[in-house]
């Protein structure tokens, strides 16, 4: 019971670190989320004062400061949730799976996303947020279904490679359909980078209303389908003898994901790579329990993608750099070790 | 005895002559049917090259454009046509060409289609290096192309050795350059996002490829890279369709492997790059034209010449579409990509469903 799944994920063999070292671990994550939240709103174009921002974050917004670290705080909040929802679609993708290359944005489920909402903007006059996210939720749902049977095609069925392919391949197809429908639009191609390129620069306690309510549901059912994802990851014939309905347990944690990533690309873009380093991470320090890596790879994207976009803030002053980039950069390189260490043998 | 044996010599002599001849026919039909469909390649670009010049806002008589194209002056055409309509035309042909050599030579050398440039980073490379080149450092022509050979080649270079670990597996490589093209994408991106003062237009030249406003000065630099490199790259035709049958193979029919692949990377990254350099990653180019050209020529033969002519062929067609076809005018990247997207899941599907060397 203490080797999981040898064959992919050869380092992580542990299904649970001892109690102590998982609990200084949660420490540690809970406390850099914190500071790199109070960094987020402290640091900008704008320098302000530690005063200014304890005033703002009382909710004055008396002296230019405190204004600008007024705007800050819905940045930084949309950076912790849609952090948060990547890296937990990416872990329960992950799990779902059994593909260490699993991840929203390389699987297409992102840009799928993406290309919905474009499409109904350009020829259904979409204007709503809510509309968006229902419509960025169908869409990845639709490209998760796609790409998940494109990539299972043949001998073998979705062995990481060719699922990372097809994920990767549709998601260049879309990328180029979603060029495609913007630029013919003039009307609506101002906000081109947004549906290219993730962000958070956007953001508005408004926005933030509309996509709670899903990211809580989707919430919810990733964790409560932590179990479940442990039982498949025995394999579908032990986690079906321990009395785990397989295909559902597969269906209800893929909803969740979907869900999360729908309503994170509504608001934000596609945002790529967050979803595939943190669970990497996570099962580094908690080990491979589920119960454990799933809430933990919430607070770890979070961290990291809120710190991702105080980074952009900050190297290219005064400008900015969107997040979506930034993480493609930390990401990448991760993705190629992990694509490395395959064996090719397994297609 | 030896009676029957010479009957049997002699029946099996002629039953081999029967088969060689069969063979040889077949070969003869088949050469006989390349070298038809690349004539017909070929005029096919020659006539969609005249009509590119005649067809526009303004209709100008073929006998108009060979005299603007002879130097004469005639009234509102040697504008038009001569600053326009010519350069504009030349180039479509140039990097259409550019970009099937190029893409044909990798997928050729790695044997397998999804290894085109344009998946596997090396144009994403060409295309981020230029955009930095002209928006952040305001280079001439000539230095943003030498720039972007420099980075393609790099590309190729990183590429290849991140993907080495007891040789270089295709998909492995592929998945590689996947990661590493999303990079440079973002580069690309950030620095589009960094000029103000770009217009959308300009940023999607660098985004999805487009030959507006395509001058003279684009234009040139791709044909001198042309005339040097293509000849290059045919005279390794031959060795690498050979190299084809794997390395030990045709290093025993006599070819330098590594010497054909080196000569045929640099020439092939250089092509891809000029004409990136001069009108952006035009999306997809590199990817069908091969394929596309196998499909209709068949497999005799080296792929090089049919597959920059289909490229020409789609890139001319693409931007006749994307300028005349709808109520807004398209770059030419957005047609291509829009037709290469489905190819491409499609090629994906087939691969998978035939368990082949994905």
């Amino acid at each position: 019971m203490t080797v999981l799944d040898h064959r992919t994920e050869p380092d992580v063999a542990v299904l649970r670190r001892p109690a102590r070292a998982r609990a200084a671990w949660l420490l540690v994550a809970v406390g850099v989320l914190l500071v790199v939240m109070l960094a987020s709103v402290a640091i900008g174009s704008r320098a302000v004062s530690w005063s200014e921002v304890w005033a703002a974050l009382g909710g004055a917004q008396d002296t230019l400061g405190e204004a600008a670290v007024s705007k800050r705080i819905p940045r930084t909040l949309l950076a912790v949730l849609v952090g948060a929802a990547l890296a937990l679609a990416g872990a329960v993708m992950q799990g779902v799976t059994r593909n260490p290359l699993a991840d929203p944005g390389i699987l297409g489920v992102n840009m799928g996303a993406s290309l919905a909402v474009v499409i109904g903007i350009a020829y259904f006059q979409m204007t709503s947020p809510t509309s968006f996210i229902w419509v960025a939720i169908a869409g990845s749902a639709a490209s998760a279904v796609f790409v998940y049977a494109v990539g299972s095609l043949g001998r073998g069925g979705a062995t990481p490679l060719k699922l990372a392919l097809a994920g990767a391949a549709s998601s260049a197809a879309f990328a180029s359909l979603v060029s495609g429908v913007v630029l013919g639009r003039n009307d609506i191609a101002g906000g081109v980078t947004s549906w290219q390129i993730g962000g958070v620069g956007g953001a508005t306690y408004e926005k933030l209303g509309y996509m709670v309510p899903f990211l809580a549901v989707g919430f919810v059912i990733c964790v409560l389908s932590a179990r479940g994802l442990n039982s498949l990851a025995l394999g579908d014939e032990l986690a079906a003898g321990l009395g785990q309905n397989v295909a559902v347990t597969r269906a209800v944690a893929a909803f969740g994901a979907v869900v999360l990533c729908g309503a994170s690309t509504a608001i934000a873009g596609p945002i790529a790579f967050v979803g595939l380093v943190v669970p990497h991470a996570c099962r580094m320090l908690f080990g491979a329990d589920h119960r454990w890596v799933l809430p933990m790879s919430a607070v770890i994207g979070a961290a990291l993608l809120t710190a991702g976009d105080v980074v952009g803030r900050v190297i290219a002053r005064p400008q900015e750099i969107d997040v979506g980039i930034i993480t493609a950069f930390l990401g990448a390189p991760v993705f190629i070790y992990i694509v490395r260490r395959q064996k090719v043998r397994e297609l | 005895m030896e009676v029957l044996e010479a009957v049997t010599d002699d029946r099996i002599d002629r039953r081999v002559d029967a088969i060689a001849e069969s063979v040889a026919r077949s070969r003869a039909r088949r050469s006989v049917r390349r070298r038809v469909v690349i004539a017909l390649l070929g005029v096919s670009v020659i006539v969609v090259f005249a009509i590119t010049l005649m067809v526009g806002n303004t209709f100008y008589s073929p006998s108009e454009v060979v005299r603007v194209i002879l130097g004469h002056e005639v009234d509102g055409a040697t504008f038009t046509v001569g600053r326009l309509r010519l350069p504009r035309g030349v180039l479509a042909v140039a990097a259409g060409a550019c970009f099937g050599f190029g893409g044909v030579t990798f997928q050729t050398m790695l044997r397998n289609p999804l290894a085109s440039p344009d998946i596997i980073g090396i144009t994403s490379g060409a295309g981020a290096a230029a955009a930095f080149a002209i928006v952040m450092l305001s280079l001439s022509e000539t230095q943003v192309s030498i720039f972007a050979i420099a980075a393609g080649l790099g590309v190729a270079l990183l590429v290849y050795t991140l993907s080495f670990k007891d040789g270089v597996a295709g998909t492995r490589l592929i998945l590689i350059g996947i990661g590493i093209a999303a990079m440079l994408n973002s580069v690309t991106a950030y620095v589009l996002s960094q000029a103000a003062e770009w217009d959308l237009q300009q940023a999607t030249r660098w985004l999805a490829g487009s030959l507006n406003g395509s001058t003279w000065s684009d234009t040139v630099p791709v044909l001198v890279a042309m005339t040097v490199l293509v000849p290059v790259l045919l005279i390794q035709a031959r060795n690498l369709t050979m190299t084809q049958l794997g390395d030990d193979t045709a290093g025993a029919l006599g070819v330098r492997v590594e010497r054909t692949r080196i000569i045929a990377i640099v020439a092939a990254v250089g092509l891809i790059a000029f004409a990136t350099a001069a009108c952006g990653p035009i999306a997809f180019v590199a990817f069908l034209s091969g394929p596309i050209a196998a499909r209709i020529v068949g497999t005799t033969g080296s792929l090089l010449i049919p597959s920059a002519l289909v490229g020409a062929l789609l890139v001319q067609v693409a931007d006749l579409c994307g300028q005349f076809a709808f109520d807004t005018r398209y770059p030419v990247g957005v047609i291509t990509g829009v037709l290469g997207a489905p190819y491409l899941i499609y090629l994906i599907v087939r691969t998978n469903r035939a368990g082949g060397s994905l």
